[in-house]
């Protein structure tokens, strides 16, 4: 029941308020977006972190012939992406609020219905249910870029709509694939993801279905190659738009992948495991590198979350649970960060003549001095200044990424620095140097700095305990990541089998779980012996291979401990030390 | 003396029923239409169409769950076929209620007339679904043809609509004439026309008949002649012009109405009596139906015409269904039944939309009529947003639902290619739905539209004609629109109010049109 209030209350509200008067309708709107707030954090500490699976869980059928319920359920994969969409959109309704819209009345009430979509998407545990709230998250923003938006806004709402159904209609197709797929021969079809994911596909399915997955999410993130909406679109959405859109329809891809690809296919996410995080480093690289030849603020910030997201995308398929968790942290250290630069943006707007463009700005911390100590919070902490929780969430994933492909670790920690240089630029030019032309430096105003405040005091009290997702977030993340990690760097025979031929942990070979099929490279059979975390993967007899590992990329490296290091056959691992047999030390003969 | 007795054939009246409300009414309408005065032409007229209409739906409720065969086994009495009928009935309906004050047509060619021809249509759309004989099928398909053609031409003094009812009638006359040499070669090939009967000569005659050149050629004639009454691609070439061309309400009822009947008959024909040839049938109509998704969507993009864009997207939802018939399995006819019904309530809220603003603006059916009606004009706005996001497949509306329902059907009958395509023709089409939402709110209104001298504004027992006599169609491109009226006729705002928000309403519960469907799927037997 508390997740259906707190899903449909905002849309709701903004009806209510609707129907009352132009007047009514923002502050309606406000509470209905701080009252889910409310409920929010009264999840975070109502759910209990030693429990792992879901909780609060609304389970009905939604459409029966088709198999499709209406199921919501919170774990720690979404618990705190929930409230980071509860603060994000109340701030935003607080500063829409503080101008006048043409149609208040439509324009709150998609604000409204857009967070309810949002919502939704992350409370879904269906996945037509979840494709459903996708697809639908969209559409509102389409009218609030494309009626009140700025320069261009037609076009540049009608190509980010298209461009982002193009992958949604692809997942549509995916999904449906999947539970006709996994239908099983006795039941009925399901889309329930608890239901689907014990019902696992054939290999050759699973490759296309989860590519047409990542399509969907990697152009809503956006990742490098599909990033072509984001200039325009960006360029064209009201501040109070782009901060929510920024800030929380991109997690919504990310975690689609935590909540959805990973745990449904697994063999298909190790297989492409290498290719996504070279499109995450794509990104990274790519993302970074604009972001610091621009001089638009807002395509400063609009490329920074490419590299951003970049970055999540490789903590996820780093496919470890550090990576994972760290990812997790991203995301709601990026919502708040990314959120509170598109806010402090309009800020120097209107203090440089109106003008977003770098070019126009500068020494605007002169008689600013609360201004300054806030953007330069903000700064630090996007560029993850250690100190700040997006250190911890860029050095958690980047030890995942070591710990399973470390040439992409390196790599990506190029992107690190450059972040420095982007955000540190944005800054100077800004705040200091000489007065730009139009430029009349006065402090933050209250009303701007009511706004502003409440996401920096979050961004600071979770630099200063970044333990709160994480410990919560924990089992979820290693449960989600599990499968797909399982194939991909499979855990060493156990001592017993020493004896026999060591290739026994020989990374990718025989069968892979389940399906029979075996993918190239990750699958290998864990082994007969005491299955690592009680994982499901294929006790099958590990052929005898020995064979050099893939496609020459690093075997696993250093292994998940507790299992005993996994002998390195052919490649020599880049870290060297092969552990000894017969010893299961919890080896770390990591890197 | 002992009087011979005759013995009649046994008249299953209650089966019959439905009919004979609606050719009755016809008779009845006609007859009526002669009587001389205003009042009983323009009132009395549609209203005993529309209670023709609503005495059918009734009778049709009341023999819901029946399976019999009526009229010596021409006709089946079936939950498809009644699953249809209530299309036909709920679109005449819709169509009788926008011709009242949204359109001349019935002015210009006789209310009678034009009154008995839709019901006429009615009926033969509900005699081509039912039929389970050759002959019947022909008989239906040419009962609702002709009525058609002539409806078309209806608003004699515009010139396209003429050029659309000729049109309509040269390359449906094709259509029909391909149709029956196809049926008259199965006949030759099987010997017989009653469909189970010759289900059952394929099936058993074994490999012979079932690649009899004879019976594949007649096979591929039938299916071409479907093609096109259903505005399958390549045969679809008559569906943008005489769609346009046509008086508003009966493209609005021909776009749903007829392709309702012909892919009724399409899965009737197919799936009982030419089950036996899926393999070869199954095949070609798949490639038809993602060539069909292609060409209606491609299309529809660069069109400034509503109608046209919607003659267009027609072609395309035809693409959709014929892969749903494509699979012949029960979980392919019961999605498109779905569909069929989903479809319904989507074009006939677009079409009241756009005959509704036809009255208002003087743009006639231009993408300019939709300008700006966002702010002037929400009531209006509001159900042809739903429409077409309904129609691009977008969650929360019935379009999302049905487009699950056939995708599922298809990739459970190992056509995920065609599911894929599917996807894609949705994909494509927001290019042009999403063009015709951001006319409406994303474009400054247009100007206010000159009032016509002497005529009401508000609507309120009088009648609001919107062109004078005497205009001419012009335009080569879009329909010529008189000068606006100010406010169109309620009950056109309501039809498209209604069917918007069944949209919606369906597509968040859409439990009354699977239990439709469901019923209807289960009727022919199949697995």
């Amino acid at each position: 029941m508390p997740l259906s209030i707190l899903i449909w209350l905002p849309v709701v509200a903004a009806l209510l308020g609707a129907a009352l008067g132009p007047r009514v309708a923002p502050r309606a709107t406000l509470v209905g977006a701080a009252a889910t707030l409310g409920i929010a954090i009264w999840l975070i500490t109502d759910v209990d972190p030693a429990r792992s699976g879901l909780s609060h869980v609304t389970d009905e059928v939604w459409i029966s012939e088709l198999g499709i319920h209406y199921k919501l359920g919170v774990d720690g994969l979404n618990l705190f992406l929930i409230a980071l969409t509860g603060l994000l959109f109340t701030i935003a309704v607080l500063a829409a609020g503080r101008r006048e819209w043409e149609r208040p009345r439509l324009f709150y009430f998609h604000l409204g219905l857009a967070e309810t979509a949002v919502l939704g998407a992350f409370c879904a545990q269906d996945l037509a249910l979840f494709v459903a709230f996708f697809d639908l998250m969209l559409i509102p923003f389409y009218f609030l870029i494309g009626t009140w938006g700025g320069r261009n806004r037609v076009p540049a709402t009608t190509k980010l709509v298209i461009y982002t159904l193009v992958g949604s209609l692809l997942m549509l197709a995916a999904a449906i694939a999947t539970a006709v797929l996994a239908t099983p021969a006795e039941g009925g079809i399901t889309f329930v993801l608890s239901e689907l994911q014990r019902l696992p596909l054939p290999e050759g399915s699973q490759e296309w279905i989860f590519l047409c997955f990542a399509a969907a999410f990697l152009v809503k993130m956006p990742a490098f190659p599909l990033h072509g909406w984001l200039p325009d679109g960006y360029r064209a959405m009201p501040i109070p738009v782009v901060a929510v859109f920024s800030g929380v329809l991109s997690k919504v891809a990310a975690y689609g992948f935590l909540r959805v690809a990973l745990p449904l296919f697994p063999d298909a996410s190790a297989h492409f495991q290498t290719l996504l995080l070279l499109i995450a480093l794509a990104s990274i690289l790519y993302g970074s590198v604009m972001a610091f030849t621009q001089t638009d603020m807002r395509l400063i910030v609009g490329y920074s979350s490419i590299a951003q997201l970049g970055f999540i995308t490789l903590g996820i398929f780093s496919l470890r649970p550090e990576g994972a968790q760290g990812a997790i942290l991203q995301m709601i250290n990026h919502g708040l960060v990314t959120a509170a630069l598109f806010f402090i943006i309009a800020v120097l707007a209107s203090r440089a003549g109106d003008s977003e463009d770098l070019r126009d700005m500068g020494g605007i911390a002169f008689r600013a001095p609360v201004l300054a100590a806030l953007f330069l919070i903000v700064a630090l902490a996007t560029l993850a200044m250690p100190g700040s929780a997006n250190f911890v969430g860029e050095f958690l994933i980047l030890l995942g990424v070591f710990q399973s492909k470390i040439v992409i670790a390196i790599v990506a920690f190029a992107g690190v620095a450059l972040a420095a240089v982007y955000m540190l630029r944005a800054f100077i030019r800004t705040m200091h140097n000489r007065a730009g032309p139009k430029v009349e430096s006065r402090d933050i105003g209250f009303a701007d700095g009511l706004v502003i405040t409440p996401l920096v005091a979050v961004i600071v009290a979770l630099a200063l305990y970044p333990q709160l997702p994480l410990e919560r977030s924990e089992k979820s993340a290693r449960a989600s990541i599990r499968d797909a990690r399982l194939i991909a760097q499979p855990p060493a025979p156990a001592p017993a089998q020493q004896g026999a031929p060591p290739q026994g942990a020989a990374p990718p070979q025989g069968a892979a779980p389940p399906q029979g099929g075996a993918p190239p490279q990750g699958a290998a059979p864990p082994v007969q012996g005491a299955p690592p975390q009680g994982a499901p993967p294929p006790q099958g007899a590990p052929p005898p291979q020995g064979g050099p590992p893939p496609q020459g990329a690093p075997p696993p490296q250093g292994g998940p401990p507790p299992q005993g290091a996994p002998p390195p056959q052919g490649a020599p691992p880049p870290q060297g030390a092969p552990p000894p047999q017969g010893a299961p030390p919890p080896q770390g003969a990591a890197p | 003396m002992t009087l011979a007795a005759l013995k009649g054939p046994h008249i299953d009246w209650a089966g019959l029923s439905p009919l004979i409300a609606l050719l009755g009414g016809a008779v009845v309408v006609l007859l009526v239409g002669l009587v001389p005065g205003a009042v009983v032409r323009r009132r009395i007229v549609p209203l005993l169409g529309a209670t023709s209409l609503l005495a059918a739906i009734g009778l049709t409720i009341w023999q819901w769950h029946e399976a019999k065969s009526i009229v010596s086994g021409a006709l089946r009495v079936d939950d498809l076929a009644l699953a249809l009928d209530l299309i036909f009935y709920v679109a005449g309906l819709a169509c009788i209620a926008l011709t009242h004050r949204g359109s001349v047509a019935d002015e210009q060619a006789g209310h009678g007339e034009y009154h008995c021809l839709l019901l006429s249509a009615v009926a033969g759309m509900a005699i081509l679904v039912a039929a389970q004989n050759l002959v019947t099928v022909f008989l239906g398909l040419e009962l609702l043809s002709i009525s058609l053609y002539v409806l078309c031409a209806t608003e004699m003094r515009r010139e396209t609509s003429l050029e659309s009812g000729l049109k309509y009638l040269i390359i449906g006359s094709v259509g029909s004439a391909t149709f029956l040499y196809g049926l008259a070669l199965i006949y030759g090939a099987t010997g017989k026309t009653d469909f189970a009967e010759i289900a059952r000569a394929l099936g058993t005659e074994g490999g012979g008949l079932l690649s009899d050149p004879l019976m594949l050629t007649g096979l591929g004639l039938a299916l071409v002649g479907l093609a096109f009454k259903a505005s399958v691609a390549p045969f679809h070439q008559w569906t943008p012009d005489v769609y346009e061309g046509a008086p508003t309400p009966i493209t609005a009822f021909m776009a749903v109405a007829t392709k309702a009947a012909a892919f009724g008959i399409f899965l009737r024909f197919l799936d009982v009596a030419l089950i036996d040839l899926q393999v070869h049938w199954a095949p070609v109509l798949a490639a038809l139906a993602a060539i069909t998704i292609v060409v209606g969507n491609v299309g529809a993009l660069g069109q400034s015409s509503l109608k046209r864009i919607l003659a267009y997207s027609g072609v395309a939802q035809a693409g959709y269904l014929l892969a749903g018939v494509v699979v012949g399995s029960k979980l392919g006819i019961q999605a498109t039944v779905f569909y069929l019904g989903v479809y319904m309530t989507m074009n006939l809220a677009a079409f009241a939309v756009i005959v509704a603003r036809e009255q208002e603006s003087g743009e006639g059916d231009d993408m300019a009529a939709l300008e700006g009606i966002g702010a002037t004009r929400p009531v209006l706005a509001w159900p042809m947003t739903i429409a077409m996001l309904s129609l691009a497949g977008i969650p929360a509306t019935a379009g999302f639902v049905g487009k699950i329902y056939l995708i599922e059907a298809v990739v459970d009958g190992d056509y995920t290619w065609l599911g894929v395509v599917i996807v894609i023709g949705s994909m494509i089409s927001l290019g042009y739905y999403l063009r015709v939402i951001a006319t409406m709110w994303m474009r400054p209104a247009a100007g206010t539209v000159p009032a016509m001298a002497g005529a009401a504004s508000e609507v309120d027992g009088e009648e609001a004609r919107p062109a004078p006599a005497g205009e001419t169609g012009g335009d080569a491109t879009t329909q010529e629109g008189g000068a606006g009226t100010g406010r169109a006729a309620p009950e056109i705002v309501g039809v498209a109010v209604l069917f918007g928000a069944a949209s919606l309403v369906f597509g968040i519960l859409p439990s009354p049109l699977f239990d439709l469907a469901l019923d209807a799927g289960r009727s022919l037997g199949l697995l």
